[in-house]
């Protein structure tokens, strides 16, 4: 894998902003699939696909995929076990 | 914008006013958003470089094969208008409590760095670890000379070229210049590292054989391409 493609976290905190209407990059989440808690500034991210890619720094797992359309946005963030956002200030 | 910089021959900064811009702090990025007549629009991240409370400024590397830095370093003339969206982030993010700080930044990486030692106050010791690969591709180096003195100490490395007579580091980074240079672990500094993703790895992992809490190295990665 080429290691120039791998960004991190804060990469896509103002794509997460506009998403969920808070600053995402101290948000803590958790893995499904290792259980490991992180905050996403420190999530392995690749943007360099039509879609943006997220995965755990520790097991790799994919945790989040958004896709933007002109109109729409996709996104699964079936790798998640939770994300806990802070209330806006 | 209002006003441009030339910094280097690939590196330009752009003096912005933003409607409704709510002031950012130290480390925080900014999202600029290009659209083409024909609807088509190119999004990108560009690290702040002034100090909060101070006229908004930007500074962009011209990347080859990009879509947005191309314009902004070389077209982009006083009065011409773009969206942006920000501040954003609050991880790459600094508040000087007055303890040391250690920067390490490669490339255009300084550029949130340079936000801190912008915005430092006068009694707060930092440490600047700074990669170019040239002389001639150091950002802000007629400032970063100005400043450096006993509070604001300022480690340059060129890696690909050197002048006659250099007396910095003329190597990549690696464990050996960060255990030179950074503060022992002991004294708990704050820890800022930005560029590249390789440059960054090598940091953060020279840094943790060093003894580091790696919860307590702030990174922030930018790619090499697509800007």
């Amino acid at each position: 894998m080429a290691d120039d493609r791998r960004l991190d976290g804060n990469a896509i905190g103002g794509m997460m902003l506009e998403l969920f209407g808070v600053e995402m990059t101290t948000a803590t989440e958790v893995c499904r699939t290792c259980g490991t808690a992180d905050v996403v500034a420190r999530l392995e991210v690749y943007m360099d696909a039509p879609g943006t890619v997220v995965r755990c720094a520790h097991c790799k797992a994919v945790l989040m995929r958004i896709v933007r359309g002109p109109d729409r946005t996709w996104l699964d963030l079936s790798g998640f076990r939770s994300i806990e956002l802070r209330s806006p200030d | 914008m209002t006003g441009a910089v030339d910094e280097t021959p690939r590196v330009r900064t752009l003096l912005l006013e933003a409607d409704g811009w709510p002031g950012h702090r130290a480390g925080q990025h900014l999202d600029v958003r290009l659209t083409a007549e024909d609807g088509y629009q190119a999004e990108r991240s560009y690290s702040i470089a002034s100090a909060p409370g101070e006229p908004l400024a930007i500074t962009i590397e011209r990347l080859e094969d990009g879509e947005v830095s191309p314009y902004l370093v070389d077209e982009a003339r006083d009065g011409d208008t773009f969206e942006v969206r920000g501040p954003i982030g609050g991880y790459f993010v600094w508040e000087d409590d007055g303890r040391p700080v250690f920067l390490v930044g490669g490339g255009s990486g300084v550029v949130p760095l340079m936000s801190m030692i912008r915005s430092s106050s006068e009694s707060t010791p930092i440490r600047l670890l700074y990669s170019s690969r040239t002389l001639e591709d150091v950002i802000y180096r007629q400032e970063l000379d100005a400043r450096a003195g006993d509070r604001v100490e300022v480690f340059h490395t060129l890696t690909r070229e050197q002048p006659p007579g250099w007396a910095g580091y003329a190597r990549r980074i690696d464990a050996e210049m960060l255990r030179e240079v950074a503060w022992p672990s002991a004294e708990q500094p704050h820890v800022f590292v930005c560029g590249s993703t390789r440059f960054v790895d090598v940091a953060a992992d020279g840094l943790v054989a060093l003894g580091y809490e790696p919860l307590s190295i702030r990174t922030e990665r930018f790619g090499a391409t697509g800007g």
